[in-house]
């Protein structure tokens, strides 16, 4: 107390929480999402029907369980486009073990096993070999897919045991899905990882400066392999889903998935340049693209038009902001 | 005044020349010059869009919308062929490399006045160039008997041995081989990703540079849409889907460094050929076809280990010891 | 009314009047001016942070002036671009050379104005014809088909000088051309600029080494913390009055009186030793001691800094800490050590910007801030309030982003952040560099106050005053090498300086 009148005070925060949220990107999502829903529930008078919005969660949930552990490899600055082509390559080895007699429980090990090796090996050329993630994960996107292209052919897999398809068929209580729950389980689990823990706060400290995390005697390194793995196991759990939903395993299973995967976590605010980013954006984003998609789906708008929707609103939302800081300069010039 | 061949070119050339060896030594009409000239033939869009992409990862940028972009240009070139099948071929060339200039300059303007990073600008132009070929079309496919004879027929010709498709390739190649190595606008590609702020300094324009880079590769996506829609006699939303991933490969593959400033003509091309001739040389050696994808994921990080080991940066030399020993 | 400005002398190639510069929290130049002459060199003389390297980026056309005029032959010009300021026949050798690796020597001296044929393309015989005349005119001993990326830093500043003059620039501005150059290229480089003056291009000659100044300028101008101080010919002053000019004050005044109260060994250093960067370096240091590491920039001090904190790594040596044998291979296992590091390169090593105050403090403790590793954000607050108030942070709030503080308070965060790990040896690179008077002299006492703690300091500092003011003891490295160690009176600016530079002899200008 009695330093108080020597020394000056600097307040912990000047603007209050409530401040913050009500004019973070989050709300802005928010927002978007609402009106969204509103449209659509006048738009079509199917929208508004429990088992339909159910089945709507399915053009997100597995999307979302990577785009969480991707936004947190954003953040720190690196970038995977193999996830997709790491659903391939496990959903394959479940479909080869599951030939050679492997139960439900011993599936889902192989499929989240595959996902962490792919992990750890696109860590090895990044953080031990020091390349960078955007090429390497190209190069693995191929390599990844195209084992399981050597091991399949143009053949597939099916006839998966009945209590695999619990995954991605089983429902837990009335309309909530099992798919649901585990995209309510990962969303928490990654929330607390990355704003209430020492690891996600050097995340960030990572993806702001690199160089001043390092000589701020962070394992650098240590802290992007984790990511990588983190990344690859979360592809795991997305293949024992999308396998499980399916029923069956192509080659060709989830192509495309990683451009939507990240489009999800760029339009959920996260900087693709790295050093900011929250998980409850990323939620949102979830929605907006599920419900975009579902919207338009009971429209009669085919899939490939809502892709327009998708891509404006990734370029518009960032663009705006920009656009408006510009004007805003440029009137007080 | 002959410059040595970079080590880069020659290396990666001797292994394409190595790869033919042992093709050939299993199967020796693979190196047939007729056969030879079709791998040409098969590869030369992958090479004119390669050389558009270098021009752009050059620049520190990077255009994931050129396959949809080719996909856009070639369903409207189809189309206008269909609506006016007296048109000229070139006038519908010159169509086709006007519009895939301007979608190149939307990338290029997004870039450069709102500075939003090039990955996140062409990952959404290219969802939404494709969407827009369903809007035009309507999700039909253009077919082979739709189209004038011109139309499918030009690509094919064959002029001095070889079809007009690779002559516009080795076109190009020329073209773009005298572009970055005699004009401002090629040595201002390397500047600015050499080192964008020393670019600064000598009065070169970043973004305005960066804006033109994406123009080009967009003219050459539009050019390659319209011959490969004329060349396989079908247009449709899907064509090419996924292709802009291997002219990135063709050009990690050819040494181009994606943190910029670094790569060659040269080594573009010598990329891209490297995939033409694996995907060719696959089935004539009776290995599926299935292991193409593999074999290019591999040389991808085969390619990039390679150059990162050789062109890392070496640290000042202060010693005197240190540096008579240099 | 500030006219007690004398007005431009009408013979001046480029003279600037009043020139302002203004960044968010800092002027950094305040109603400066400075005249060049045709055929003269005239010596820009300042204390890091004087505005020196703004009055550049302005003369350069990469910043906009806030106010002032720049006149070329009395006329009144603005410099909107680069291009301007190159059309108008200025051009700059810049201290850390800004060419391009991937580019031949010839390219590189001809960007942006190459020779072309009638075709309108570059005329590539034509562009190694000039390039290889202007080479032999500086007696370049390299092809202009050279890449760049293979030559050294001093042949790198040949080609520089040969752009320079590729473009028939009337002003040539040297910013440091020799710190990191050997005593022969820097004789080398003189002819140049002897060549250069012959010429009659006006030269503005940045140093901050005296003897060089002496030998080579006519005329000088002063700065101090962005302001104008004074002008004139070389010849009319001496070199005591000069440092005065620039400093402003006796140094006695500025830096804190100390107790050498020096305890026993706590960190020893034996045989660090780097394939190229610097050799057998050995020395200890005390519980509450300065040790001062001095030297001119490239001498290896920042290198072995950074080698020894883990960042790069030494081909051998090891070090003892509190008695104990330890391998340093990491920034982390050096903060488990005790041992920590504020860089030189303060945006980009030191601060973390992008993230707040209080993370910047708390970032290396977070482990005692946090419970099972889940952050405890008032026990992080609280870390941060206690050392930012000991450090005197001028600062809104906590939470504010470290990149909207100025220099000196950026600083002060950084320090914040590793006496929160409470180390036992903490090394400072260039502490001062680029930050105002008022935060300089705080951080000055806030050394003394933790020596006096019981921490002890590793200053690196190229700031003579300062490693005279602060040190207890002083190392002067060399080439990569330690040339000396000096103690109490051993320590004054005449043999600071000929150990650095390695002159045997007293030199004329510092024996002045």
């Amino acid at each position: 107390m009695t330093d108080t009148a020597t020394t000056r005070h600097i307040p912990d925060r000047l603007n209050s929480r409530a401040a913050r949220i009500f004019k973070s990107w989050e709300a802005l999502l928010l927002a978007v999402a609402i009106a969204i829903f509103v449209v659509n529930s006048f738009a079509s008078p199917y929208f508004l029907n429990a088992w339909n919005l159910s089945d709507a969660t399915f053009n997100f949930t597995e999307k979302a369980m990577i785009a969480f552990a991707m936004a947190l490899l954003i953040i720190s600055g690196e970038i995977d486009l193999s996830v997709a082509s790491i659903i391939a390559l496990a959903s394959t080895a479940m479909g080869l073990a599951m030939q050679h007699g492997a139960g439900t429980p011993e599936l889902v090990m192989i499929g989240l096993t595959v996902g962490l090796l792919c992990g750890a090996f696109n860590g090895v050329f990044v953080t031990i070999l020091g390349l960078p993630s955007i090429v390497v994960t190209i190069g693995t996107m191929s390599l990844f897919r195209g084992i399981s292209y050597i091991i399949l052919g143009d053949g597939s897999y099916s006839g998966y045991p009945s209590s695999f398809s619990w995954f991605g068929q089983g429902y837990i209580y009335w309309v909530f899905t099992v798919e649901m729950l585990l995209f309510v389980i990962i969303a928490a689990i990654y929330a607390v990882l990355l704003h209430k823990t020492n690891f996600g706060r050097v995340v960030y400290a990572i993806g702001n400066n690199p160089t001043g995390a390092l000589f701020s005697g962070i394992r650098v390194q240590r802290v992007k392999f984790i990511l990588f793995l983190l990344t690859g196991l979360m592809s795991g759990v997305a293949a024992v889903c999308l396998t499980s939903r399916l029923g069956s395993t192509r080659p060709s299973i989830a192509t495309g998935m990683e451009l939507e995967v990240v489009t999800m976590v760029v339009l959920g605010g996260v900087n693709i340049l790295g050093g900011s980013g929250t998980i409850p954006g990323v939620v949102i984003a979830a929605f907006v693209m599920g419900l975009v998609t579902f919207g338009l789906g009971l429209l009669n708008v085919p899939g490939i038009v809502m892709s327009i929707f998708i891509g404006l609103l990734l370029i518009g939302v960032i663009a705006l902001p920009r656009l408006w800081a510009m004007a805003a300069t440029r009137r007080k010039a | 005044m002959m410059r040595f061949i970079p080590v880069r070119e020659a290396i990666l050339g001797s292994a394409i020349l190595i790869l033919l060896v042992l093709v050939a030594s299993r199967f020796s009409g693979f190196v047939a010059p007729s056969n030879l000239a079709n791998v040409f033939n098969d590869t030369a869009p992958l090479i004119i869009l390669a050389l558009g992409q270098m021009v752009v990862i050059l620049t520190r940028c990077i255009d994931l919308s050129v396959a949809a972009n080719l996909a856009l240009t070639g369903m409207a070139a189809a189309m206008i062929n269909v609506a006016m099948p007296g048109l000229p071929i070139p006038v519908i060339i010159a169509i086709a490399v006007l519009m895939g200039a301007f979608m190149g300059a939307i990338n290029g303007v997004l870039v450069w006045k709102l500075s939003i990073p090039p990955i996140v600008v062409t990952l959404g132009t290219m969802t939404i160039f494709r969407g827009i070929i369903f809007l035009i079309s309507d999700g039909k496919w253009v077919n082979s008997h739709e189209m004038s004879a011109a139309f499918t027929g030009f690509p094919r010709t064959v002029f001095l041995g070889l079809p007009v498709l690779s002559w516009i390739a080795i076109f190009t190649v020329i073209v773009f081989g005298i572009m970055m190595a005699r004009t401002q606008f090629g040595r201002s590609i390397f500047a600015v990703g050499g080192n964008p702020h020393a670019a600064v300094y000598t009065g070169i324009n970043v973004g305005k540079t960066q804006f033109w880079a994406f123009v080009v590769a967009g003219a050459l996506a539009g050019l390659t849409g319209y011959l490969w829609v004329a060349r396989y006699a079908v247009a449709y939303v899907d064509i090419a889907g996924g292709f802009e991933l291997e002219v990135v490969a063709a050009c990690v593959i050819g040494g181009i460094s994606i943190a910029g400033g670094i790569g060659s003509v040269g080594g573009a091309v010598l990329g891209a050929i490297f995939l033409g001739v694996v995907k060719n040389a696959l089935p004539v050696v009776n290995i599926s076809p299935f292991w193409q994808l593999a074999i290019s994921g591999s040389a991808i990080l085969i390619a990039v280990a390679f150059n990162a080991r050789s062109g890392r940066a070496k640290g000042r030399i202060i010693l005197k010891s240190a540096e008579a020993t240099q | 009314m500030t006219t007690h400005f004398a007005p431009a002398s009408p013979s001046a190639v480029v003279s600037m009047d009043l020139i302002t510069k203004t960044f968010p929290g800092v002027k950094a130049l305040d109603q400066v001016k400075l005249d060049l002459y045709p055929g003269q060199v005239t010596a820009l003389v300042g204390e890091n942070g004087a505005g020196k390297s703004t009055t550049v980026k302005i003369l350069t056309g990469i910043y906009q002036t806030d106010g002032g005029t720049i006149r070329i032959d009395g006329d009144p010009v603005t410099f909107g671009s680069p291009n301007d300021a190159a059309k108008a026949g200025i051009t700059a050798i810049h201290q850390e050379t800004v060419l391009f690796d991937e580019l031949s020597v010839a390219e590189n001296i001809y960007i942006g104005h190459a020779p072309r044929n009638r075709f309108g393309l570059i005329d590539t015989a034509q562009m190694h014809r000039n390039a290889a005349k202007l080479l032999a005119d500086i007696g370049a001993p390299f092809s202009s088909h050279t890449q760049l990326r293979e030559l050294g830093i001093a042949n790198k500043h040949l080609v520089a000088i040969a752009r320079a003059l590729s473009v028939d620039a009337r002003v040539v501005i040297m910013d440091e051309p020799t710190a990191a150059l050997s005593h022969k290229e820097i004789e080398e480089l003189y002819e140049l600029v002897e060549t250069l003056k012959a010429q009659g291009k006006a030269i503005l000659f940045i140093s901050h080494k005296f003897d060089e100044i002496f030998r080579i300028a006519d005329r000088y101008t002063v700065f101090r913390d962005g302001g104008f101080v004074g002008d004139g010919l070389i010849a009319d002053i001496t070199e005591g009055d000069l440092v005065t000019m620039m400093v402003g004050r006796s140094v006695d005044q500025i830096f804190p009186d100390r107790d050498h109260d020096v305890g026993e060994e706590v960190l020893k250093v034996v045989g660090y030793t780097h394939p190229t960067e610097f050799a057998d370096i050995n020395f200890e240091l005390k519980r509450g001691e300065i040790l001062g590491f001095y030297g001119l920039v490239g001498a290896g001090r920042s290198e072995f800094m950074q080698a020894f904190f883990g960042i790069t790594k030494p081909s051998k040596g090891l070090c003892r800490v509190n008695g104990d044998i330890k391998v340093i291979r990491s920034p982390a296992e050096a903060v488990d050590n005790g041992i920590v590091y504020v860089p030189e390169d303060r945006g980009k090593q030191g601060a973390v910007i992008g993230l707040p105050i209080f993370q910047n403090i708390t970032l290396p403790s977070l482990g005692r801030t946090s419970r099972n590793g889940f952050l405890q954000l008032a026990e992080e607050f609280k870390l941060a309030r206690e050392y930012a108030e000991r450090l005197d942070l001028r600062a809104a709030s906590l939470d504010q982003d470290i990149g909207n503080l100025s220099g000196g308070n950026q600083q002060k965060v950084v320090i914040a952040k590793w006496l929160a790990t409470q180390p036992q040896v903490i090394i400072l690179d260039e502490p001062t560099k680029g930050i105002d008077i008022g935060s300089k002299a705080a951080v000055h006492e806030f050394m003394a106050e933790l020596a006096a703690q019981g921490l002890s300091v590793i200053m690196v500092s190229s700031e003579i005053p300062e490693i005279i003011g602060m040190s207890d003891r002083v190392i002067v490295m060399r080439d990569g090498l330690i040339a000396s160690e000096l103690t109490g009176d051993e320590v004054t600016p005449e043999i600071l300086v000929r150990h650095a530079a390695g002159i045997t002899t007293p030199t004329e200008s510092v024996a002045q």
